[in-house]
């Protein structure tokens, strides 16, 4: 009996040992005075605002440092049509970078515009996405202003990627989708 | 006995009969609506996706209105026709310039979104599109291949354990054999009057000859002290590596399937490694980049993620639908959100500073060289231990790409001859220095 309750004993030990080494929690830190940031670190809970995190959306009316400019169409079908109408691109032809538009494009637009921009992305071809209108489409007509405008915005379905391209990297991939569209409509 | 390989046969006779009533039934009812629409549903599918599934599904409102049926009802309710429709989707906003009253109405409706125009389809085109919502072609192998993909997956689902498992009982079961067989030898050598080998007690016992041999008590006990030496000196190297951690997420997300399977970019949502020092988690308006217009998952991933992982991805993507604030039904915002408490999986200690955008954007490094094959990953953990030997090792072995970077020009000219090699790596470019990282 009393090797039994050994044999119980020694796996209990075993077992107790085993569920401390557990994936879902983190390890033990020696010291970790040095560890543990003194300041916010980046997406921290926090009592400092009144919804309780650390990142924040900045103040209303407050603009970026550099050459920061506004854009004044507004998200509305009349501001679609006059940016369709009237923005051009700030860009020189000396500026534009058709190799970094390849690459923010095919990370950005390319999954579900195609690669060649032909609407054939991976995502649609999976039917995960439907509907993703060529670029020469004739419906459409999409020209420079559009193209940002949809960019800066969204439209329909598609979403805004105002927020993962900056103003300069958004002008490029415009210069991008019309060399794309030149090349569809040949 | 001979009866038994008939005992399924009256379950198959019916199930077959099932089966072969569907596909002739759904056959017949396609071929009638075919027949009355005079347009090709096969093609109108394509069209439609091509065309119209941007913004409009079948049966559930999304940029525009659901379209299953469109022109029956609004012949029935509107008293609208063919041609309408036609007008409508050749130039929509025409029509409603021209005072059309219903024209009007739909587009106010629908929070005055312009529908695009199409002037590029056919009558034919749009006969074989309308053919579609009314009724779409069936898809009948989808629920027999989910079947058998469920079978495929509870076939390899034996894992490692249950064979280690097995193998473990096999073992206890051969020492019991062991045992049995040397007592039943002994009884039948007592039974035969054989004297078993009997204990020498003239003999030391083991343990005092070892404790009497004093050099093979000093040779055990340096064995003994560098052994547990080697343990302590493991355990303590690893406190504080958060290796393999792997915590439960608010939202069960499947880098396996966004990643992997739809092969979509990390920097996609993880936009901020390209210009910045960290790789943000991205705000819950990248995933309705696509979400807006994927509200439920195939159904043959649906049923892998239950079978295989447990997880209803459905009900996973109405978390995210929660979180940002997202009305399915009126495909609008309700402005009412709540953060998503993702739980950080890497993190650095404050002492060490890790820059993104120099890795990602300025070195090249692919995502997967420290974070492990994350499009595998069902589950995101940690790959690499994010210790100070794993970066200098990577310094070390990794050669700077200086191709067409003027930046490095002449730094590298100068290096390369002091150190009289072609390629430099990160260490002796000065990725060593106490100061790149702790300061």
């Amino acid at each position: 009996m009393k090797t039994f309750l050994k044999y119980i004993l020694a796996l209990l030990v075993v077992f107790s040992l085993s569920s401390c080494n557990n994936k879902t929690s983190r390890n033990y830190q020696y010291m970790p005075n040095m560890y543990e940031p003194v300041s916010y670190e980046a997406y921290q809970e926090s009592d400092a605002f009144a919804n309780g995190i650390e990142a924040q959306l900045p103040a209303e009316g407050t603009i970026p440092r550099g050459g920061f400019m506004p854009y004044e169409y507004e998200d509305t079908n009349e501001g679609y049509e006059a940016a369709k109408a009237n923005l051009v691109s700030p860009m020189d032809s000396l500026q534009v970078d058709y190799e970094r538009g390849k690459e923010l494009y095919d990370v950005y637009c390319g999954i579900c515009h195609g690669t060649k921009g032909a609407g054939q992305g991976t995502l649609v071809k999976r039917e995960k996405i439907l509907g993703v209108p060529s670029y020469a489409d004739a419906g459409r007509a999409i020209t420079t202003g559009s193209i940002y405008h949809v960019i800066y915005y969204g439209k329909n379905t598609m979403g805004s990627y105002a927020n993962q391209l900056n103003e300069e990297e958004r002008w490029q991939v415009v210069a991008y989708v019309e060399k794309l569209k030149a090349e569809l409509e040949k | 006995m001979k009866h038994v390989i008939y005992r399924n046969l009256t379950s198959k006779i019916l199930s077959f009969g099932f089966i072969f009533f569907l596909t002739f039934s759904i056959s017949i009812n396609a071929q009638e609506e075919t027949a009355e629409a005079a347009g090709d549903p096969v093609n109108g599918k394509s069209l439609f996706n091509a065309n119209c599934a941007a913004c409009h599904r079948l049966n559930k409102p999304m940029t525009g209105p659901a379209l299953a049926n469109v022109e029956q009802r609004l012949y029935e309710e509107e008293g609208l026709d063919r041609e309408w429709l036609n007008k409508w989707i050749r130039n929509s906003a025409g029509l409603i310039s021209s005072g059309d009253a219903y024209a009007n109405k739909v587009y106010n409706e629908w929070n005055q979104v312009a529908m695009n125009a199409f002037p590029q389809l056919s009558d034919q085109d749009i006969s074989d599109i309308l053919a579609y919502t009314a009724a779409p072609p069936p898809a009948p192998a989808v629920a027999e291949t989910a079947v058998a993909e469920q079978a495929g997956g509870a076939q390899g689902g034996i894992s490692n354990e249950i064979i280690l498992g097995a193998l473990a009982v096999l073992f206890g079961l051969l020492a019991m054999a062991l045992i049995v067989v040397k007592r039943t030898l002994n009884r039948f050598a007592e039974a035969k009057g054989i004297p078993v080998v009997e204990e020498d007690e003239k003999r030391l016992p083991l343990w005092k000859a070892f404790v009497q041999n004093q050099f093979l008590v000093l040779v055990t006990s340096i064995f003994f002290l560098l052994g547990s030496a080697y343990f302590v000196y493991g355990y303590l190297m690893q406190v504080g590596v958060d290796q393999g951690y792997e915590p439960v997420q608010p939202i069960h997300y499947s880098h396996r399937i966004h990643a992997g399977e739809n092969g979509i970019d990390c920097k996609y949502c993880h936009s901020s490694a390209r210009v910045s020092k960290h790789s943000g988690i991205p705000s819950l308006n990248i995933c309705m980049n696509c979400h807006k217009a994927i509200g439920q998952v195939a159904e043959a991933t649906q049923q892998e993620g239950i079978n295989e992982y447990g997880v209803d991805y459905n009900a996973e993507i109405q978390k995210l639908y929660k979180a940002v604030g997202w009305d399915e039904s009126t495909q609008s915002y309700t402005g009412e959100t709540s953060p998503v408490e993702w739980i950080r999986i890497h993190n650095l200690p404050d002492l060490a500073y890790f820059n993104h955008a120099q890795h990602v954007s300025v070195a090249g490094v692919e995502c997967q060289t420290c974070h492990g094959p994350v499009e595998e990953m069902e589950i995101m953990y940690q790959h690499a231990p994010l210790t100070m030997g794993w970066c200098i090792n990577c310094h070390r072995e990794t050669n700077v790409n200086v191709q067409d970077n003027g930046y490095y020009a002449k730094i590298h000219e100068e290096l390369s001859k002091k150190y009289g090699v072609e390629q430099l790596t990160a260490a002796q470019m000065g990725g060593l220095e106490c100061g790149k990282c702790h300061y």
